[in-house]
């Protein structure tokens, strides 16, 4: 599996790297998927990072689960969790805690990337604290512009908001706070003319 | 607000930008229109230029236009912030710029329309009074615990047209802070935070053509003292100030019931006269986007108007069609306006010709 390569540059889109080892005193490390294959990368290149390491893994939507793998590698603090909703006041909680020498990383879909972002940058830490390496699916957490609840896992244009039922398309516009797509009503002009879903973001 | 007493200056229009549409153009209004094109054809480019005073009477007579709609827009913005409080945001660390923002409007209202606003000040206690909403507040200037609301929220319900803070950092534009309830088909409550390039993506075209990084660069050399302006543009199916995104399963049919019968009583162009102003204390940027709205049936009454109105749809590439919401009424549109156009040459400048 290589790294995922987004299909086109957009400019509000953040642009993700590669998990490259920085000695610190401690290393969070949260993944999702595919991404638990960067936190591999990871530690073949410092296996030193083991002994003060805490991962947070999240088995991916798609069904993606790497968690035996990663459990073997020896982290400090291993952490299988089932969602990133479930794992969120635990990620809040390491990153308030968060001290000097603290090296932070998220790998993995754009959703949790854009997830630990937002916590990360909630909890104070600069914008730029944070490597991360997109893996995996390119399924996209969705937010109506309508309802503004967040659909996780949309993998197809159009789709049916989870939360309110109306039929949204993908627009390319991304916003960070939110960790984010925005999704707009696709037949509000014409109601009931709904183009078949293709899945565009798989 | 006492808004029943508003209308008691017969210069202010009871209208309405809903339901049963009852908003429009006088005479007047319609000689002082904010014609947007200067040319039979339309591009985008950055078209800064300095926000100094202009023709008297015209909509650049002072630095904030105060109009016959002002009162039944402050209404309306008060009906749309009750429906969703969302539209007015401002991050935390802005509201110095919000104290900034509510001075520099004060200040111009008062300055400009002494008949209906006055601003006094004694250090830091300062004594507001707007006659046209029947308001008469005393507060103490950079302390928000005696104001009803925050500053940019105090004041921008009683400015007409849209307002955004940008916070300038890491040579950037953030845009923080707004009061959005008369938009084009955008979001605060998606866009709060984002970057100047972040904020833009959805328009097609002007990324590529370098528009946003030359406008950019620009702004962040703005002085204090020395605002500028632009013009934007689009089409609006009824005098709808909030068309908004969150709303647009609501209103986006109506673009589906123009007709031949009706496209000039309801189609409108939809002018936004965008003014850009550095803040002293907080050094952020202060965007009005201040929204004029035109029937074509008052429009084609001037008939330079009409002939270029004509052309420049015309012409249009359809990804901005596309883009400003009109490329399926555009036949129509451009049918309905082929009437007026008798293929005389423009004079050049967007001025009505007297």
């Amino acid at each position: 599996m290589t790294q995922t390569q987004s299909d086109e540059i957009m400019k509000s889109r953040p642009r993700y790297g590669v998990l490259s080892y920085r000695p610190g005193s401690t290393h969070f490390i949260v993944a999702d998927g595919e991404g638990g294959e960067a936190v591999q990368s990871l530690f073949a290149q410092a296996p030193e990072i083991a002994t003060t390491a805490h991962i947070v893994y999240i088995p991916g939507a798609n069904g993606t689960d790497l968690s035996a793998a990663l459990e073997t590698l020896g982290a400090a603090v291993f952490r299988k969790a089932p969602s990133y909703g479930a794992a969120r006041q635990r990620i809040q909680k390491v990153l308030g805690d968060a001290h000097m020498g603290l090296q932070l990383y998220a790998a993995g879909t754009e959703g949790l990337i854009g997830q630990v972002q937002r916590d990360a940058v909630e909890a104070g830490l600069p914008h730029d604290a944070l490597q991360t390496e997109q893996r995996g699916s390119l399924a996209r957490r969705v937010q109506c512009v309508h309802c503004k609840g967040i659909t996780e896992n949309v993998t197809t244009d159009p789709f049916v908001c989870s939360h309110c039922g109306l039929n949204l398309f993908v627009r390319d516009h991304y916003s960070r706070r939110l960790a984010a797509f925005q999704g707009v009503c696709i037949d509000a002009e014409d109601p009931g003319e709904v183009p078949p879903a293709v899945e565009r973001f798989k | 607000m006492s808004l029943d007493d508003a209308f008691k200056d017969p210069f202010f229009r009871d209208e309405s930008f809903f339901g049963k549409y009852t908003y429009k153009n006088s005479p007047a209004a319609i000689k002082r229109f904010p014609f947007p094109f200067p040319e039979d054809d339309y591009m985008y480019s950055v078209n800064m230029e300095p926000h100094v005073s202009g023709r008297p009477g015209s909509v650049f007579e002072h630095a904030f236009d105060v109009d016959e709609h002002y009162v039944s827009e402050m209404r309306d913005r008060a009906r749309v912030l009750a429906d969703d409080p969302l539209r007015c945001q401002s991050l935390p660390h802005m509201t110095l710029a919000g104290w900034d923002l509510l001075e520099l409007i004060m200040e111009s209202f008062a300055r400009d329309y002494p008949q209906w606003f006055e601003l006094h000040k004694d250090g830091n206690k300062w004594h507001w009074i707007n006659r046209p909403l029947g308001i008469d507040d005393k507060f103490t200037f950079l302390d928000e615990s005696t104001l009803p609301y925050g500053p940019m929220e105090y004041i921008t319900r009683q400015a007409q047209g849209d307002f955004t803070l940008q916070d300038q950092r890491e040579d950037n534009l953030w845009i923080e802070a707004g009061m959005v309830t008369s938009q084009a088909d955008w979001s605060l409550d998606f866009d709060i935070g984002m970057s100047f390039h972040e904020w833009h993506a959805p328009v097609p075209l002007a990324g590529k053509m370098g528009v946003f990084d030359r406008a950019l660069k620009f702004l962040l050399q703005l002085q204090h003292g020395a605002p500028v302006r632009r013009f934007n543009w689009t089409m609006t199916v009824d005098p709808l100030l909030d068309t908004s995104p969150e709303n647009y399963h609501k209103w986006g049919p109506s673009k589906t019931t123009l007709s031949a019968e009706n496209i000039g009583q309801r189609q409108h162009l939809r002018v936004e006269l965008q003014t850009l102003f550095r803040l002293p204390r907080s050094n952020a940027i202060a965007f009005p986007i201040r929204c004029y709205l035109i029937s074509f049936e008052d429009l084609v009454s001037q008939p330079k108007w009409a002939r270029r109105l004509h052309r420049v749809i015309k012409n249009l590439p359809d990804e901005l069609a596309t883009y400003k919401g009109f490329i399926r009424n555009r036949p129509l549109m451009i049918e309905y306006l082929s009437q007026f156009d008798d293929g005389a040459p423009t004079s050049p400048g967007w001025w009505a010709d007297e």
